[in-house]
């Protein structure tokens, strides 16, 4: 019974509005979050302690930056590509922000399917959030490449400040990190929703708890902040 | 309390027919974060639009505090899109919201007093080490 209650994602306990409902939220006994299940609240959690990681790392690049006397690499030079005898600028990142942007789209969808139990629908659609997130991957080892061929390192490149290297190699692979991880979460779930595991409440073989299509929103959420933490980088990082 | 979760248990037999009638009806809000199809996409072409948008600032060269200003205004209205819908935070309840969405706007205070720190540290290498930028 008590993990029924606990992982119910159901009706919610009538609300108070406003201020006084948060306090009465949380200081009632026992749960703070009344119709949030422990799995997506710890993802909740986690995805905050996620930001104030990624948000330590992008403050870094702007102290090193403000503060450094060298001039910065522009970065719609650095990342421009010659495609067709044309050279445009910041190209390759543009279209990394939009296979991102489509994976988080098919995400939603794959999440509202799962809750309406179109099993085939939501795998599919949680295969196809994998793939591009697969070519988000592959895109950023081309530019990873790309730049170490032209002589960026850590230590110093051929354009200016020296630490543009650590900057970019330490934002850019942890958020590379992530999404090679969210591609590896997606994969597991939607082989375990193609094989009907949320519609018979199999047991996981680690926690032994009912299998439910919550799980889908919760690596939704995780592969959500991840296209989230990209917008930052974006606009920091490539537009600054 | 155990009335409670039986109930609920009942509930869950039955979301099947729950989920149907909500979309029968055009409901946006029924149990398990049910919202029509038509939502995403409208706020996935959104997405596209504020990103091409923030791509032109660069292409074209904006400088200064147009360029700042724009580049801030897009990753703000993406950001919140993302959060709000994608991750159905406009659906959860304050208790949650407030919890997961107040602690990162704090650390605008740490924006604050590293632009003071680097300022600050850019003065004494100018000082210091002459050939300022």
């Amino acid at each position: 019974m008590a993990e029924t209650a606990l992982t119910n994602t159901g009706e919610s306990p009538a609300r108070i509005e406003g201020l006084r409902g948060i306090a009465a939220d949380w200081s009632s006994d026992q749960r703070a979050f009344k119709n949030v299940s422990w799995g997506k609240a710890m993802m909740w959690i986690f995805l905050l302690s996620d930001t104030f990681i990624f948000s330590c790392f992008l403050l870094s690049y702007m102290t090193a930056r403000m503060s450094t006397t060298v001039p910065w690499p522009n970065p719609s030079e650095v990342f421009a590509l010659t495609i067709g005898g044309k050279h445009i600028p910041l190209i390759l990142i543009a279209i990394m922000t939009f296979v991102l942007i489509s994976s988080s789209g098919t995400m939603a969808m794959a999440v509202n399917f799962g809750y309406r139990r179109d099993r085939a629908k939501a795998a599919v659609l949680m295969l196809v959030t994998a793939a591009f997130g697969a070519t988000f991957v592959g895109m950023q080892a081309f530019e990873w490449t790309k730049l170490i061929m032209e002589g960026v390192r850590p230590w110093g490149n051929p354009w200016g400040a020296a630490q543009f290297g650590s900057c970019f190699f330490m934002i850019t692979g942890f958020h590379g990190t992530h999404v090679t991880i969210g591609v590896i979460f997606l994969i597991a779930i939607a082989r375990k929703v193609w094989r009907g595991d949320f519609d018979v409440e199999r047991r996981g073989f680690f926690t032994s708890r009912k299998g439910q299509y919550e799980i889908v929103e919760i690596t939704g959420l995780y592969w959500h902040f991840v296209d989230l933490v990209w917008v930052f980088i974006f606009a920091f990082f490539y537009l600054w | 309390m155990t009335n409670a979760a039986v109930h609920l248990e009942g509930q869950q037999h039955s979301l099947h027919a729950h989920v149907h009638d909500a979309l029968a009806s055009g409901a946006t809000h029924a149990k398990g974060q049910q919202h029509p199809i038509k939502l995403y996409l409208v706020v996935w072409g959104w997405l596209f639009v504020l990103s091409t948008c923030s791509y032109l600032v660069d292409y074209f060269g904006l400088h200064g505090y147009l360029r700042w200003s724009l580049i801030l205004l897009f990753m703000v209205l993406k950001a919140g899109l993302i959060v709000a819908v994608f991750m159905h935070m406009a659906w959860e309840r304050l208790a949650l919201a407030y919890a997961i969405l107040l602690p990162p706007v704090l650390v605008l205070v740490f924006v604050a007093i590293m632009v003071f720190e680097s300022d600050y540290t850019h003065l004494i290498r100018v000082i210091s080490f002459g050939s300022p930028t």
